[in-house]
């Protein structure tokens, strides 16, 4: 590629041609402030405060989606480009409810930081922020006061999950975002998988806080709270918490959620395990018994979601298992109350997802098998945990590291991959393997299917049968794997998915680093844990032997299914 | 499902563009005067609404601006308003990313440097506007002509009352019904409904049925003397009104005839000799001494004019030419615009049958002079412009009727220089092909374009490229000048000569007839008040009450004209009058605003002056 020379303040570089000014900058160590800016997903110029000065240019240029050009010469700091900068945050200030202290974003917020570093210390302008609509106790909520019109919502749900449910709605000044069609957001086919929350720059979009609910439950003598967390909670519960990736450790996790109070802190990688026992055994019972294929996992609230709106025609190929959440649930109002000699009714069940759509799952009314309550009470985000944490000022940094507890808090490296794009297909081909010949497989023998393509495939020899596996995360190449799989140009015997690219680890309800796509370096975390782990089959794990030895009998048997297994027309999207 | 789709407009698409269209005629009819605060916002909130809303300047700052326009307009603004009402547009135009918002505020910013004063009084809560312009066409007719007025008089068959009414403003009635350019029609509030009334039609149907209608009787001999030196329309006009005051006048005049420009400026197939010779006459009558064939300057100085007389009007026009500065320009066959109209004003016509002819210039009187050199009988006749066709100042009906007579407009071609033969003829003019570029103080400037210069046949070359002021002896005596033009104030007066006034083309530079008869008016009103007196002048004509009848939007009426391939032959009027049917309707689209809106309030009218 052809090189150009270029002059931005002080340093003189050399970029490739097509690179930005932005990029440019950045590589000549020059920080040139975004706001809207979201890298290869939202290169729109709409904030105008990345804008520069170009020497020979009458006007301010967009440094976000300017090429740079040879002989170019950039300030980025002259008194036009300042004078502009502060400006147009103020103009955006104008719209915004700078009620900050109340915000759940204020300290992780691009607009707070871009205004403090500009020094912004009054307001020239009206204040006029848009006015908010109610939000219908939806877990997705947009503040649109909060909404500064990055179209950064819009292009995630469009670009990247295929939904469109975000559109630019309006014009003139009362341009905003708004739910296409005019209609309601609990009425679409939101898959609630909160990437547009994990992209949004401000408080505008938010998960329902259910917290409130669990410190009642906490506050309660006469409940036994109970805990789950889910495996990619563990690769990021802390990144807001001022902890060092050393210091971050799951067991410090755990010690940091047994401070909250919990009577119990278990494992959602257990009840991972679990599903690999249950939806393994139904591929295997499938495969060979001429069911419905390709079997395409449930584990995933949002892509259930996803594919009961826009596929219902697909709704039988879903795995019947549980999420790993819902299983969870169904078992410690069940085998575990019993194990305790509890009243069902009284556990208090709370679950940590990185995840927004497990608020809706929770809510399904035919999840509440165990006892007739619902399975799980309340389901948490990653970040809803952070905040409980900041609330009751635990000292996570100090905290003596700490084991879940037992028997629903033993898990095998097959549960803690969950958390990643493809680790339920991996773990499931181990065990399967296992199922098939009676013999463990190199646990790294499917690793094929890890890494962040949006759509993987392989196929894999299991005792002279070869099985076809697809991965894919990110609604948006889910539908083009259904959409293949429809037209029959592609065949697959299982197929999994996660709503969110990279999978739960890139999760709309885990903590929000603006402008970086975080699924990559989490889940490479939950792998090293894998690896290490002395247990890396769901087999394995002697909890799951023992479930089964003492309550459930085997997987597949009646009393799994009806614990362990839903139908998934028992509800229908709106 | 279809890839693609072609689009149709919606029906409410239709509706909208035509709302647009409204929109239009609507700002286009804008009344004079009003506050130009309030219009800038109204403009920025139009602007705003246009905003796709993708960015921060243009849909939060334009919202911005209206707030602070609107605080500015209510009274409410503090110290700093104005400065931040600047900072946000200069910040919206600097960083907008596209013209929507970029213009939008860059309009601001022109209507804050424009009208400072304005947005400074609003700062005091006070707005220094006030609505001009009760009576668009009143206004904006620089004589002030009651227009209103001498329609409904049309309407009412009462021709010769019409007349008068005009003549108490412009003692050009017939010379106008035909020439002038119509600055009352440019702001016609009937635009609000369809279009501007024809108001130069109508007046045409005024002078043509009026019959002879005498001037009235001057006021008493007053014994004071009036120098006019310039017949032409002002300086005719400043006559005829001084002398209906009483006051002693003798027009001199350099040339064999009077009239100036209308006489030899104006071919007569847009006005006849008879029409013209009539309207002198009368103007005359009022008791005008005229001396033709006297140069100010040779035959009688201007001091000496200035002890004679107890007050001097200067209105010499601008009769000398502008020159190309080409080479070859001196050549033979170069002639200029003014020498070849002035010998067609005179009867003397120029020698063009058979020949090819080349008009450089772009105005109407380029226009006058191509359209003349057709009916000369030129084998060829081209006219030469450096912009395009649409830049030209002539108006587009003169361009296309001369287009329509068989006439070439060459556009985008510079001259460079004037071949000649060895005799010294002319052979062609060279001329360099132009590319139009960017738009210099309002107007699209022309830049050389990459093509090689082309020899444009030719044996007559006409240059009408604007004509300048033979002011020398006037500036040599004492006047002051300004790139020739005679230095005068609004009301006509000239600094530091006591009793000398001047007004017309030597002042403005070439303009228009009626712009002249303004003047002459103007001075007249002044040269009275300055002898000591003050002389009204009326019409004594009632003005029929407006009807009520329901006003439905109706197309204009247009004057035709004779076919092209018959007047493109001789210099006979070459426009049809309406008919009776066409004026009835005519006149009874105006929507009298002398009696309806801000006219009710003011008069209406000014019943002299």
């Amino acid at each position: 590629m052809a090189m150009v020379t270029l002059r931005i303040d002080n340093v003189t570089l050399e970029v490739s041609e097509n690179t930005t000014i932005l990029a440019a900058a950045k590589q000549a160590g020059i920080q040139i402030p975004t706001l809207c800016y979201f890298k290869d997903l939202n290169e729109i110029g709409a904030c105008r405060v990345c804008v520069v000065e170009v020497e020979g240019e009458d006007r301010l240029v967009a440094a976000c989606n300017t090429k740079v050009s040879d002989g170019m010469v950039v300030l980025t700091n002259s008194p036009r480009v300042r004078e502009a900068r502060k400006v147009n945050v103020e103009l955006i200030l104008s719209e915004h409810d700078c009620y900050c202290p109340a915000c759940v974003r204020s300290g992780n917020c691009k607009l707070q930081d871009v205004a403090n570093d500009l020094n912004i210390l009054d307001l020239a302008y009206d204040r006029a922020p848009e006015r908010n609509a109610p939000d219908g106790n939806f877990p997705l909520i947009r503040t649109a006061s909060k909404c500064i019109k990055c179209m950064r919502c819009v292009q995630v749900c469009d670009k990247v999950q295929s939904l469109n449910v975000w559109e630019v709605k309006g014009t003139g000044g009362r341009t905003t975002i708004g739910v296409k069609g005019n209609k309601k957001i609990w009425d679409t086919d939101c898959s609630l998988c909160g990437q547009c929350i994990t992209h949004c720059p401000t408080g505008a979009l938010r998960e329902r806080d259910d917290t409130q609910k669990v410190w009642d439950a906490l506050a309660d003598p006469d409940r036994i709270t109970v805990v789950q967390i889910a495996p990619a909670v563990r690769s990021a519960w802390a990144e807001g918490l001022g902890l060092s990736k050393e210091e971050a450790t799951e067991k410090r996790m755990v010690a940091a959620v047994k401070a909250l109070g919990f009577d119990y802190v278990f494992d959602t990688d257990f009840a991972a395990d679990l599903t690999i026992m249950e939806e393994g055994s139904e591929f295997l019972d499938r495969l060979q018994n001429g069911g419905v294929l390709p079997l395409m996992t449930s584990c995933c609230p949002g892509w259930v979601r996803f594919l009961k709106g826009q596929y219902p025609e697909l709704t039988d190929n879903l795995s019947s298992a549980k999420s790993p959440q819902g299983m969870f649930g169904a078992v410690a109002k069940s085998y575990f109350a019993e194990k305790i000699g509890a009243d069902p009714h009284k556990i208090f069940c709370v679950s940590v997802m990185p995840c927004t759509a497990k608020k809706h799952e929770v809510a399904i009314p035919a999840l509440s098998d165990a006892c007739g309550d619902p399975d799980v009470d309340v389901s948490l985000t990653t970040r809803e945990l952070a905040r409980m944490l900041r609330e009751d000022h635990v000292d996570v940094k100090h905290l003596e590291e700490a084991d879940f507890d037992s028997p629903l808090g033993t898990a095998t490296g097959a549960g803690v991959i969950f958390g990643a794009t493809g680790g339920v297909m991996e773990a499931a081909l181990r065990s399967a393997y296992f199922l098939v010949t009676g013999k463990n497989p190199d646990a790294d023998a499917f690793r094929d299917v890890r890494g962040l393509d949006g759509w993987k495939e392989a196929t894999y020899d299991v005792a002279g049968t070869p099985v076809r596996v697809a991965v894919a995360s990110g609604l948006g190449n889910a539908r083009r794997l259904l959409e293949a799989v429809k037209a029959d140009d592609v065949q697959y015997d299982f197929i999994e998915v996660m709503a969110c690219p990279g999978g739960c680890a890139g999760g709309g309800g885990q903590p929000i680093c603006d402008g970086e796509e975080k699924a990559g370096e989490r889940g490479s975390i939950l792998y090293a844990l894998d690896k290490d782990m002395p247990l890396r089959f769901s087999h394995d794990n002697p909890e799951i032997q023992a479930l089964y030895k003492e309550y459930m009998e085997a997987p597949l048997s009646h009393k799994a299914h009806h614990l362990l297994h839903t139908d998934h027309h028992a509800w229908n999207m709106p | 499902m279809s890839r693609l789709t072609i689009p149709t407009p919606a029906a409410a698409q239709g509706v909208i563009d035509a709302l647009y269209a409204d929109l239009g005629r609507r700002l286009q009819s804008n009344a004079v005067g009003v506050c130009p605060v309030d219009l800038c916002s109204a403009f920025v909130k139009l602007c705003h609404s246009q905003s796709c809303g993708k960015c921060t300047p243009c849909r939060i700052g334009l919202g911005q601006l209206e707030r602070l326009l609107e605080q500015l307009l209510d009274g409410d603004a503090g110290d700093g308003t104005l400065e931040l009402i600047e900072k946000t547009a200069r910040v919206i135009s600097l960083t907008a990313d596209c013209a929507i918002g970029y213009e939008a505020a860059n309009m601001v910013l022109r209507s804050l440097k424009a009208n400072r004063a304005d947005y400074e009084a609003h700062l005091a809560g006070n707005c220094t506007a006030h609505f001009d312009a009760p009576v668009p066409c009143v206004t904006l007719c620089p004589a002030n002509v009651d227009i209103p007025g001498y329609i409904a008089l049309v309407r009412a068959g009462r021709y010769a009352d019409a007349v008068r009414l005009i003549r108490k403003d412009n003692p050009f009635p017939s010379a106008c019904a035909l020439v002038c350019e119509h600055p009352c029609e440019s702001h016609c509030r009937r635009r609000l409904l369809d279009d501007a009334v024809n108001i130069r039609g109508l007046k045409r149907m005024a002078v043509d049925n009026a019959g002879n209608v005498p001037v009235p009787e001057s006021a008493p001999a007053t014994g004071k003397k009036v120098a006019v030196i310039g017949g032409g329309p002002s300086g005719l006009t400043a006559a005829y009104y001084l002398a209906l005051m009483g006051h002693a006048v003798t027009v001199f005049e350099k040339r064999k005839q009077l009239g100036g420009m209308l006489r030899y400026g104006i071919p007569s197939y847009r006005l006849p000799r008879e029409t013209l010779d009539a309207e002198i006459k009368s103007i005359l009558s009022a008791g005008v001494t005229a001396r033709t064939g006297v140069d100010i300057g040779t035959d009688v100085t201007f001091p000496q004019l200035k002890a004679d007389y107890d007050a001097v009007y200067i209105s010499i026009g601008a009769h000398t030419d502008n020159k190309l500065g080409i080479e070859g320009e001196s050549g033979k066959g170069v002639i200029s615009a003014v020498q070849m109209l002035r010998a067609i004003g005179d009867g003397d016509m120029p020698e063009f049958k058979g020949k090819d002819v080349i008009i450089v210039g772009g105005g109407n009187v380029a226009m006058d002079c191509t359209r003349s050199a057709m009916r000369l009988g030129a084998k060829s006749v081209t006219c030469v412009y450096r912009r395009r066709k649409e830049d030209m100042t002539a108006l587009p009906e003169e361009v296309e009727g001369a287009i329509a007579e068989g006439c070439e407009v060459m556009e985008l071609a510079a001259p460079v220089s004037v071949e000649l033969d060895d005799a010294g003829a002319v052979k062609g003019l060279w001329v360099q092909p132009q590319m139009i570029s960017n738009i210099s103080r309002g107007r699209p400037a022309p830049i050389k374009a990459d093509a090689d210069k082309q020899l444009l046949k030719a044996d007559i070359i006409v240059v009408a490229i604007g004509q300048a002021i033979e002011s020398e002896h006037f500036a040599a005596n004492g006047i002051e000048t300004k790139w020739g033009r005679i230095v005068a104030d609004m009301d006509t007066f000239v600094k530091d000569n006591d009793g000398v006034f001047a007004g017309g083309d030597c002042v403005t530079g070439p303009a228009t007839a009626i712009r002249a008869i303004a003047a002459g008016k103007v001075a007249a009103a002044n040269i009275d008040r300055y002898l000591g007196f003050d002389h009204k002048i009326g019409a004594g004509v009632d003005i029929p009450a407006p009807p009520l009848s329901p006003q439905p939007p109706c197309g204009r009426i247009n004057l035709p004209e004779r076919p092209a391939e018959e007047r493109r032959h001789d210099f006979n009027l070459m426009e049809y009058p309406m008919t009776l049917q066409q004026a009835a309707q005519e006149a009874a689209r105006c929507l009298r605003c002398d009696h309806f809106g801000f006219g009710a309030l003011k008069g209406g009218r000014t019943w002299q002056w």
